[in-house]
């Protein structure tokens, strides 16, 4: 349709225009937002298999319903002025003519600003909210959180909380429980219904632990204890990947884990802890963060005493009180 | 005021009287400066710094045992621009000054020549040729670095790995984004912003064009730096090269380091003299509410460049101490911390982007008031929008470590400056949708590419908001999601903007006019590819696929060979361009008469011949309008031939 073909009777006000605009992009909106929220915001990544993951998708499905009537204000938009103030290409140039020189619109101005400030401050306060309220969200939140589950404690041994250890280096994850005395395990196992502490840090370079369906992302830093807390809902598998540039094998940095019922936990724990009880004095003793010593290995266990006090090496503030 | 233009006595060196300066004999070109010699000095210079450094550093190299010598490697590099530099003649001026010799240069006088052929592969002064140069050698960045993202879609066919080695994997992946994210920082303002400021402010030069020639020409020496990473097995690190990784790579990661340095000196460089000249150079009558809105958003864009490339120097030379003199910097064993590169590096690293989305802004405007036959609709407000995304963008850089642990408790402050940025975008949307009401439009290629651009980059800020929330930025956090939101904004944006200007300006830059028709076909099939490919990795993303990987779950290869099998038309709708160019400028023959203002444009850039005469105008022009006067009535926007009538002037010629 061309300008020409609709401006049959008297062209259309401005007003007219506007109103035509207005209503086309209420409707349409209505309907976008009532699909978006309702048929696919239950479906949303990252799905429901954890209070994170739930956290997450609430806030993908908030966010894009608030997103439905701006894409279609602009796409709506578009369409029209393509739709009703077109001129052929082909016209010569001295034969356009001007449009009418309109410099600006003080009222429309004030009221674009006013409504994207409050639309920005309502999402910030909607994001800060959700972060302190979720505990973090299921994100990394550095060695001393402050937005913490009770029973949290920085010392691991004193934490209420079950308290996982998750060590990155190149390529592989490890996960250490240092409840249980403080055995590895190359597999994530966490119980369903508890909330559990993860400390990820890595041994070499910047890892990102990320368990995809159970919304829990934190960068495994050298040399940083960084906290993320997590509860499973639903017993079932998880994927684990590496989500930093890790190097030649970031791409195959990958593992599983599962989230089994309490009981079933207590009982791999106890089990697990007392198959591996010859290897434990073998390995570092537990502590928030692990460097190198000045012989080039994290322990060695031919020339180094086994682990009795404190661990080697330049730091270990694990135990900050 | 009238200035004292009487010229001092002539003095040679020590002092004394000189003559008339002996008159120079013409020398073959080939002992001038020129490209030749600039290749035979960057090798010449590779060798003796690979020589230094092997001799300085054996010894300690032996010492560590690692097999390698990095300072051979950086010393190298360094010595080769150096070469570069003084092969093509960047030098030679400040030297002769230096030591007090009259400058009796190449580029004397460059101005009133016509360009030749030569002046194209050569240093040269005239703001028209360098951004010639710069198109270009910017498209060519472009097409090869495509030609990796390419790669890189061939090896992600399949979801374990199946081409390439890992090793190779990541270092494709590396070199595709560094070369776009850092030779891409210039597309436009290299290019346009160089050709078009002058000719838009009325002026006859511009304020350093010795910079301005430096800064394009540090542009091939890094990306010869950055390719030749390759042969010593690349870098491992993508182009955000975090430590301690970078620290642990091979020499690969040398060539990293340096080229982006020295991209970010070219940025340092080329970003003061666009701010200089649009400062200082324009004509009388040139006010700051009649400086057209594209100049407003090369001089927000330079500014950026000029404050956060430093941080960029500073950071890739602390990652060269750490891998050559061993300061441990980013090596949380020994004192230093890894968060220090990623903090260093965003700060540079998200300014980056608005250098990267700002020009995009400033075209789209531009040509939407021409297209649409209307002033630019709230052209203060849309400039105080440029500006604020310009300010707010050097607050938001911790945002790209929200996950990371480090200072988890500023995160809201973070995000709500994050957030703080979609007002100052907006309105730039609202400028462009009060630009369209009742235009006049005319549906032409470069049009096309700005309507394409608004809806490509609505799409790209929206994802945003996902990714500054902090919960769902959790999800979204270095996966694919993450990937497909940044193409958006930078390919959907920026490069849209880009080609739209290709088509636009082109005619004015030649005074040859692309095939429309070709034109047309280009744009769509690049839209709708475009879309084709980045939509999907939005979904990929959030189902659970990291950024940089090889092998993904079994389940998203649906989307991933969709999402390649798009890439690869993309590449052919680049070639549809390429032949398009090709052909106009080089096969075609010379229009009988130049194209003049194709578009019907207010702009100052079409009131003078077509290509632009040495020094652009006969006279400086006065500027009686703004540029975007469409329907009002007024008459054009600046006399350019000498005095104009009943006008008061008070200004004396420059140059």
């Amino acid at each position: 349709m061309t300008a020409a073909s609709t401006a049959s009777a008297a062209p259309r006000t401005d007003r007219q225009h506007m109103m035509r605009i207005a209503v086309i992009w209420v409707v349409l909106s209505v309907i976008g937002m009532v699909l978006v929220y309702f048929v696919w915001g239950p479906h949303m990544p990252p799905g429901k298999d954890s209070d994170q993951a739930r956290v997450q998708q609430d806030g993908n499905r908030l966010l894009g319903t608030i997103a439905v009537p701006v894409f279609v204000f602009v796409w709506v938009y578009l369409g029209y002025v393509l739709t009703n103030w077109r001129v052929k290409s082909s016209t010569p140039v001295d034969e356009v003519g001007d449009g009418p020189p309109l410099k600006g619109h003080a009222g429309f101005q004030a009221i674009w600003l006013g409504v994207t400030t409050a639309t920005v401050l309502a999402l910030f306060v909607f994001g800060t909210v959700d972060l302190a309220h979720n505990d973090g969200a299921g994100t990394g939140s550095g060695p001393s959180p402050i937005w913490t589950p009770t029973g949290y404690d920085a010392n691991a041994a004193q934490s209420k909380l079950l308290v996982v250890q998750v060590i990155g280096q190149q390529w592989r994850w490890t996960f250490r429980y240092p409840q249980y005395g403080g055995f590895e395990s190359d597999v994530m196992v966490v119980p369903a219904g508890q909330e559990v502490q993860y400390s990820v840090t890595s041994l070499d370079v910047i890892h990102s632990f990320w368990a995809v369906n159970l919304g829990i992302k934190a960068d495994a830093n050298p040399g940083v204890n960084n906290v993320a807390f997590g509860t499973a809902d639903k017993i079932g598998s998880v994927n684990i990947r590496c989500d930093e540039l890790c190097g030649l094998y970031h791409g195959s940095m990958t593992t599983t884990g599962k989230v089994v019922s309490p009981a079933d936990f207590k009982t791999w724990a106890t089990k697990a802890s007392s198959t591996y009880q010859q290897l434990i004095p073998f390995l570092p003793p537990y502590a928030d963060i692990y460097l190198p010593q000045s012989d080039g290995g994290y322990y060695d266990p031919g020339q180094d005493p086994l682990p009795s006090g404190p661990p080697p090496g330049p730091a270990s503030p694990s135990v900050i009180p | 005021m009238a200035m004292d233009t009487t010229a001092p006595p002539a003095v040679d060196r020590a002092g004394n009287p000189a003559g008339p300066p002996a008159p120079r004999a013409d020398r073959p070109w080939w002992l001038g400066p020129n490209l030749v010699l600039a290749f035979v000095g960057a090798a010449a210079g590779y060798a003796i710094g690979h020589m230094v450094g092997n001799w300085i550093a054996h010894t300690y190299q032996q010492v560590q045992g690692e097999g390698q010598n990095n300072h051979a490697f950086v010393l190298g590099y360094l010595f080769a621009t150096f070469g570069w530099l003084a092969g093509i003649g960047a030098l030679n001026y400040p030297f002769q000054k230096m030591f007090g010799y009259a400058p009796a240069s190449e580029a004397e006088g460059a101005h009133e020549r016509k360009p030749t052929l030569r002046s194209y592969f050569s240093y040269t002064l005239d703001h028209k040729v360098v951004g010639v140069q710069y198109l270009v050698a910017m498209l060519f960045y472009f097409f090869v670095a495509g030609l990796f993202a390419l790669a890189i879609r061939s090896e992600l066919l399949s979801p374990t790995r199946h081409i390439f080695q890992p090793g190779t994997y990541i270092e494709i992946v590396g070199e595709h984004g560094t070369m776009m994210m850092m030779l891409m920082t210039s597309v436009i303002l290299g290019p346009f912003g160089n050709y078009l400021v002058p000719l838009m402010i009325g002026s006859r030069r511009m304020a350093y064009p010795r910079l301005e020639a430096l800064s394009f020409w540090i542009t091939p020496a890094a990306f010869i730096v950055l390719l030749s990473g390759i042969i010593v097995g690349g870098f491992p690190t993508g182009w955000t090269g975090y430590a301690p990784l970078s620290i642990e790579a091979g020499e690969g990661q040398d060539a990293y380091l340096v080229a982006f340095g020295l991209m970010a000196f070219s940025m340092i460089v080329g970003g003061f003299n666009i701010i200089c000249t649009i400062i200082n150079y324009r004509a009388p009558g040139m006010t700051w509410t009649r400086v057209p809105v594209f100049v407003w958003s090369m001089l927000v864009t330079a500014m950026l460049m000029v404050l956060a490339a430093p941080v960029l120097v500073a950071a890739t030379y602390m990652g060269l101490m750490d891998r050559t003199t061993q300061t441990a910097l980013f090596d949380a064993a020994h004192g230093g911390s890894s968060y220090l590169w990623e903090n260093l590096f965003w700060f540079f690293g998200h300014p980056e982007v608005y250098i990267l989305a700002l020009p995009g802004f400033g075209i789209a405007l531009e040509l939407l008031a021409v297209f649409a036959r209307k002033p630019v609709f709230g052209y203060r407000t849309a400039v105080a929008g440029m500006v604020g995304v310009g300010v707010l963008s050097f607050f938001v850089w911790q945002h790209h470590l929200f996950v990371s642990g480090m200072n988890p408790d500023m995160r809201p402050v973070v995000m709500l400056t994050t957030e703080l940025i979609s007002i100052p975008t907006g309105i730039i949307y609202l400028a462009a949708v009060g630009t369209l009401w009742r235009a006049r439009l005319r549906l032409t290629v470069p049009i096309l590419f700005v309507l394409g651009m608004l809806f490509n980059f609505l799409i790209g800020g929206i994802s945003g908001v996902f990714l500054s929330d902090v919960p769902t930025d959790a999800v979204a956090h270095g996966s694919f999601f993450v990937m497909a939101h940044f193409h958006y904004t930078i390919m959907g944006g920026l490069i849209f903007t880009f080609f739209g200007g290709v088509y636009y300006w082109l005619p004015k830059m030649t005074g040859r006019q692309l095939d429309q028709r070709l034109g047309k076909i280009h744009f769509w099939t690049l839209f709708i590819f475009f879309n084709s490919t980045f939509l999907p990795l939005f979904a990929i993303g959030e189902l659970g696929m990291p950024r940089r990987v090889f092998e993904y779950e079994k389940a998203l290869q649906g989307l991933n060979d969709w999402v390649s099998i798009s890439a690869y038309l993309i590449g052919l709708s680049m070639l549809i361009f390429v032949y398009n160019f090709v052909k106009t400028m080089f096969i075609d023959p010379r229009p009988t008469e130049p194209v003049g203002n194709p578009w019907g444009s207010r702009g100052m850039e079409w009131m003078t011949s077509t290509p632009p005469v040495a020094y652009n105008f006969a006279h400086v022009p006065t500027v009686v309008s703004s540029p975007y006067e469409y329907g009002t009535g007024a008459g054009p926007m600046a006399y350019i031939g000498g005095e104009p009538p009943g006008v008061p002037t008070q200004y004396e010629e420059v140059n």
